[in-house]
């Protein structure tokens, strides 16, 4: 049975997340994400789970990594500059391939940037942020309740594939309240990594006969312990270094493939009144709810628009957009940001239809109004859409 | 009785990767030994290291082994302590790797008093990455970026984890490996944080750039920095200077371990909460898990609680 709350998107992860099963969270504090830990600090240990504040973002993620590899469902979560800071051993735990969730509360970058203000300004770095050929998955729910089903998702998604996830939220939608239902374990699917078949003796935690290899636990639940290696140098089926360049070749395709041959299971997106549009939205996160709000109102003036929503941002939903854009005769990226995820909408519609802007990185929501008038004329540049009575509490200024 | 030093050892990963002359395998054999002793099984130890020389001991011990990134092997170490507190958790590495690179995680661990043991071979260089001056290269000695002397002072890493309080600090020498395993033994039985910094020499690197290329004289140059706890209770400050003390340099038995506090921590936790206190033991009865059914809920609360789940299944 699960459980009605009134909750901030913030606390909506943090409850999932122990509905998916997590067992060791590390985190260090940053604005617009704290609550995450603040909330978990009080359940975890209620239920006898392991929950740190490190001393850095880099200790978090390198301590989850841990927990992760020996068996545990491991989650941390942070803010840009954080994020900055995870990307090595977020790359490590691409190269191991263990199971792990990082929460990025989104706000304006880049450096320390506006720390209390929303942005999506990390699309690119939750994708390219490690170095080297890696592949990533990334989720951005558009409201809390969407946060608790999407944290979930995101643990089976990494569990699933051994793979880091991302969640994508931002500082508005983290402090945004709202009724939420979070679900009993029973109610909705929870995976766990695939367990090995085979004795200790025989288990290779890179075994060639598997895309997705099992993870074994190393310490089961009936008394066995698989001892391995797992190193973040490139490795052969034992776990171990080499440098014989076919291997290389091998589990860099094998990483990416693992994740590239199974869309199907790991892209979800909405088609919002898209049947008959002729332009088409594209968005997420926050500013998706002010775009439906915006299509609203120009289909009851009969102007035919709809919104794409990938709810999975990275892999990209290439098929869908690339089927969109011999659709429609436009699309419109709205992001909080200078047009990251725009890019990536131009490199698949690849010329076959004009891609426009509603690119703002300016610590405030994108309104509703400024989407409708992009939607009445796409070529015109929307200005941040503020009153004078507003801005004077922004304070500062010139 | 001899060691039977295969047991614990992944015979098909030799020969060892190290340059002749390298402390790195009197420290991991002095640590076998002290294992050995011990009588831990393997099966319940595990060990992590970062990157580099030191680092690559991971590769050969038939543990749980994880070979992380530079610098943050004890921040993964301690995650897997929180995770499993009943079992052994061990790291490895080199000065670069824990002091100067990783040497936030190291003040921490100290700090937090986490049951890992940490065994620093110190050598003075960047080993694996070809003689560049690290955090411990002595003033005036040659390294890659300092063909003129490193001008830079030194840090006496076990002062400094004294300072930030962990429970067991230690200094060994690999020219000394009857009481380096001993030293070692000491911090794997403590419960708690424990280093054990280990002058160790690095010929290759360190040694032939500074005219000590022969492991020997190396060995007897490190020594000359050395002085015994006991010697050094009869020394001068002023005699004491850029000297480092070898032995069990601190011990505090009082110190709560980190796993134990967090323990305690979970304790009252679930005392104050008797829904929880019930879960966690498995006693939680039917009518305890019903308290609440669906409809009184939706009695309570006028919103609809399947609707969203089921658009979002549908997406
Ligand atoms: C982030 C990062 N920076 C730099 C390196 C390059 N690197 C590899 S090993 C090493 C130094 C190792 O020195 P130390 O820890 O003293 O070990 P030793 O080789 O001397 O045993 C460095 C700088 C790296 N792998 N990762
Ligand atoms: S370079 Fe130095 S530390 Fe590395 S293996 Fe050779 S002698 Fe040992
Ligand atoms: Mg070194």
């Amino acid at each position: 049975m699960g459980r009605i709350a009134f909750l901030n998107a913030n606390a909506a992860v943090a409850e999932a997340a122990l509905v998916a099963g997590l067992g060791f969270y590390a985190g260090y504090p940053i604005t617009p994400s704290s609550e995450v830990p603040e909330r978990l600090s009080k359940i975890m240990p209620e239920k006898g789970l392991p929950f740190m504040m490190m001393e850095d973002e880099i200790a978090s993620i390198n301590a989850c990594v841990g927990a992760s590899a020996s068996g545990v469902k491991a989650m941390t979560c942070t803010s840009g500059p954080g994020f900055s800071l995870k990307q090595e051993a977020l790359g490590m735990a691409c190269m191991f391939e263990v199971p792990l969730v990082v929460v990025d509360v989104m706000r304006g970058g880049p450096s320390t940037g506006l720390p209390t203000r929303p942005s999506q300004q990390d699309i690119m770095q939750a994708r390219w942020g490690t170095h080297g050929d890696h592949p990533i998955i990334a989720v951005a729910p558009c409201n809390a309740q969407e946060a608790v089903f999407e944290t979930i998702r995101a643990f089976n998604l990494a569990e699933k594939f051994r793979q880091p996830v991302v969640l994508l939220t931002d500082g508005s939608l983290s402090h945004l309240h709202t009724k939420i239902y979070i679900p009993d374990p029973d109610e909705v699917e929870i995976v766990d990594r695939a367990q090995p078949e085979v004795d200790p003796e025989n288990y290779y935690p890179y075994d060639y006969n598997y895309e997705v290899p099992p993870l074994a636990k190393w310490w089961t639940e009936d008394g066995k312990s698989y001892r391995y290696h797992l190193s973040s140098l490139i490795h052969d089926k034992t776990g171990f270094p080499t440098v014989y360049p076919k291997y290389a070749q091998w589990l860099l395709e094998r990483m990416h493939n693992k994740i590239l041959n199974h869309r199907d299971e790991i892209l979800k997106y909405e088609y919002y009144k898209m049947d008959d549009a002729e332009t088409c939205i594209v968005a997420f996160g926050s500013t998706a709810e002010a775009a439906r709000v915006a299509i609203d109102q120009a289909r009851e003036e009969g102007i035919k628009v709809g919104m794409f929503r990938p709810l999975t941002i990275w892999p990209s939903p290439e098929e869908q957009i690339r089927d969109i854009a011999s659709k429609v005769k436009q699309f419109i990226v709205a992001e909080m940001n200078l047009g990251q995820y725009k890019l990536e909408v131009e490199r698949i519609v690849g010329g076959r239809a004009p891609v426009y802007g509603v690119s703002q990185a300016a610590g405030v929501l994108i309104r509703p109004s400024q989407i409708y008038d992009k939607i009445k004329d796409p070529s015109k540049r929307v200005e941040i859409g503020l009153t004078e009575e507003e801005l004077k509490r922004f304070g500062g200024g010139e | 009785m001899a060691v039977d030093y295969t047991k614990y050892l992944r015979m098909d990963k030799m020969p060892l990767y190290w340059c002749p002359g390298c402390g790195d395998g009197i420290v991991l054999k002095c640590y076998l030994e002290a294992i050995d002793e011990l009588g831990w099984s393997k099966d319940d130890c595990a060990m992590v290291s970062g990157i580099g020389c030191a680092a690559r001991v991971t590769g050969y011990v038939d543990f749980h082994t994880l070979h992380t990134i530079h610098g943050r092997a004890i921040a993964v170490a301690v995650g897997i302590k929180m995770s499993h507190p009943d079992k052994h958790v061990f790291v490895f590495g080199g000065d670069g790797d824990l002091v100067h690179i990783g040497g936030n995680h190291l003040l921490h661990a100290c700090r937090r008093n986490v049951d890992v043991t940490v065994v620093l071979i110190n050598n003075w260089i960047y080993g694996m990455t070809g003689g560049q001056h690290s955090c411990t290269t002595p003033p005036g000695a040659k390294a890659t970026t300092a063909p003129r002397g490193s001008f830079e002072p030194t840090i006496d890493v076990c002062k400094m984890a004294i300072g930030a309080g962990a429970g067991y600090v230690a200094r060994g020498f690999a020219g000394d490996p009857t009481r380096l395993k001993k030293l070692i033994k000491e911090g794997l039985e403590y419960k708690g944080f424990s280093l054990i910094d280990v002058f160790s020499p690095c010929p290759i690197n360190f040694g032939r750039r500074n005219k000590l290329g022969d492991p020997a004289k190396l060995l007897e140059h490190m020594k000359s920095f050395l002085v015994s706890s006991a010697k050094a209770k009869r020394m001068s400050e002023e005699e004491l200077k850029g000297k480092f003390i070898t032995g069990v340099l601190h011990k505090d038995t009082e110190k709560p371990e980190l796993t134990e506090a967090y323990k305690s921590i979970v304790e009252k936790a679930q005392a104050s909460d008797e829904y929880w206190a019930k879960y966690v033991k498995g006693t939680l009865s039917e009518s305890d898990k019903n308290k609440i059914t669906r409809e009184e809920l939706k009695k309570l609360y006028p919103y609809d609680v399947e609707t969203p789940l089921k658009q979002w299944k549908k997406l």
